[in-house]
């Protein structure tokens, strides 16, 4: 009731707009491209990972399973290379990477492939509330198979508790899948901890790092993963391209969801797209010698930006917890401003409320629900997402234009009005005309 | 053999003017960024080895640039708000 309360009073439209001049979001000209700062959504091409991929545009088109020419070997040489360099970033065997088409597809064969293979005697899957919709909505499809699913609850910084993993895991568990950073809030879980665990007791353990992947550094066997899915879009890589590692050793064995050629170990069958493949080699390659600069970067800027906020207006909080979180993804609530409205307001800066899956719907995100944010404080909710080119410049930018659209919209916000005239709004009985 | 300090030097001027050409503000900045990020950051190496590698691998990054500078100039970007504003 609130809610409609206060959009309806935002939304007024006075009937002559150029008297507004160029406060007025309708009338605003934007003069250029907006700024990107919406990373974990996607991230440009790196000009290296394109410059790799080029030639196998061009002149070497080659199908790398063709065993009887010259264009087929270069190009299985070309996806071989690529492979080895996924498996240098996540400390690996080249042979348990399998090529898919991104995290999706990973997390779609990941979780229904392993619980498929093993129904017989094991039908129960573990996941989180704060896992990516692909994930959740695999899990859904195993209920309808009559699997058994727990979907455990977050803290309201956004963590999983590795002890309510052990209490949920029995005998009948097969997986238990956790993302490792939050695609919302950008949170990291202790990933090693929950390998440990399931390592213990002996359940295979997932892990969806589409966010995680050349950002912070990961190494399978000392985490204890035996899945993980690998995403080339988020890295600088090209769309369309992702890998999944699969353990060897012990073997996880996969009930294939694709059936064809029997191509990438019968997991995934279809050609394999060799210039994609290579721009996620390189793109790995790159992400590997550059992720300590990056990672500083990133600090530098995400530092900027919430020191400019927080000193400047008051009522913003941060969702998620900010010491276990990677520091290109910052999830801020602005009390008192309806996020979609600030988002409108905020034109020539690319800033998303959430995923980008569900950023059609006005509903609130899943995830701050999940973490146990107010309802007005979760509709009020910006990602800033930050990349290997974001500059300075681009984040003070923001900044000033965040601040400056707050401010104009908590004026207009008869909600603000009462706080600061000292009204406690939970205390009102609002009523419905 | 060890890589004379001039054509070290002649490197980096070549990637920095290279790397000033990006029609895209953000990789033109990124360059600027990291190509004097990284001489600083190599500046300690002393080993004659090491530093040939680096030089090589810098020589392979100039041509990655000139040829990127070129498709980056094809398919040109419209100037960010942020350009504009200036």
């Amino acid at each position: 009731m609130c809610l409609i309360f206060y959009f309806s009073a935002q939304s007024t439209i006075p009937t002559d707009l150029s008297k507004l001049g160029e406060e007025n979001i309708l009338v605003e000209k934007i003069d250029g491209r907006p700024l990107y700062m919406d990373a974990q959504a996607t991230t440009p091409i790196d000009p290296r990972v394109l410059d790799a991929m080029l030639p196998y545009m061009l002149s070497q088109y080659g199908n790398a399973h063709s065993r009887t020419h010259a264009y087929g070997w270069e190009s299985e040489k070309a996806v071989e290379k690529a492979r080895e360099q996924i498996a240098n970033l996540i400390k690996c065997d080249p042979r348990e990477i399998i090529f898919t088409s991104g995290a999706t597809e990973c997390n779609n064969i990941a979780v229904k492939g392993v619980a498929r293979f093993y129904s017989e005697k094991k039908k129960h899957v573990i996941t989180t509330q704060t896992e990516h919709k692909c994930v959740l909505d695999s899990c859904r499809a195993l209920e309808g198979e009559g699997f058994e699913i727990t979907y455990l609850p977050v803290s309201n910084t956004g963590l999983i508790n590795a002890s309510d993993i052990e209490k949920t895991i029995s005998s009948n568990t097969s997986l238990v899948s956790v993302m490792m950073v939050n695609n919302e809030i950008g949170v990291k879980q202790p990933i090693h901890e929950i390998g440990e665990l399931c390592k213990s007791k002996g359940v295979f353990f997932h892990t969806d790092a589409a966010q995680a992947v050349g950002k912070i550094p990961i190494d399978v066997n000392e985490m204890k993963i035996d899945l993980m899915s690998i995403s080339g879009h988020k890295i600088y890589g090209p769309k369309g391209i992702g890998a999944l590692y699969v353990r060897r050793r012990p073997r996880v064995k996969i009930h294939p969801i694709q059936s064809g050629g029997g191509q990438e170990r019968g997991i995934r069958s279809g050609t394999v797209p060799t210039h994609l493949v290579v721009g996620l080699g390189e793109a790995c390659e790159i992400a590997k010698n550059e992720m300590k600069y990056d990672h500083e970067w990133m600090e530098k800027l995400s530092n900027r930006l919430l020191n400019k906020i927080m000193n400047r207006i008051p009522h913003v909080v941060r969702n998620g917890d900010s010491n276990h979180s990677y520091p290109g993804c910052i999830n801020l609530s602005f009390a008192y401003v309806e996020g979609e409205s600030l988002l409108m307001a905020l034109k020539d800066v690319a800033l998303s409320s959430g995923s980008a899956c569900t950023s059609a719907s006005l509903e609130p995100s899943y995830v701050l629900r999940a973490i146990g944010t107010d309802e007005d404080l979760a509709h009020s909710s910006i990602r800033f997402g930050f990349g290997r080119f974001t500059t300075i410049e681009e984040v003070d930018y923001t900044v000033d234009r965040v601040i400056k659209q707050v401010e104009r919209l908590r004026s207009m916000s008869p909600l603000w009005e009462m706080v600061q005239e000292g009204i406690d709004l939970k205390s009102i009985q609002w009523s419905q005309h | 053999m060890t890589v004379e300090k001039e054509l070290i030097l002649k490197l980096y001027k070549s990637l920095l003017r290279e790397g000033n050409k990006f029609s895209s503000y953000n990789f033109r900045m990124y360059a600027l960024r990291r190509i004097r990020s990284r001489f600083k950051e190599e500046k300690i190496v002393k080993d004659p080895v090491k530093v040939e590698l680096c030089y090589k691998e810098g020589l392979k990054n100039l041509d990655i640039i000139k040829r990127q500078v070129i498709i980056n100039d094809l398919y040109k970007p419209e100037k960010l708000v942020l350009e504009n504003r200036k």
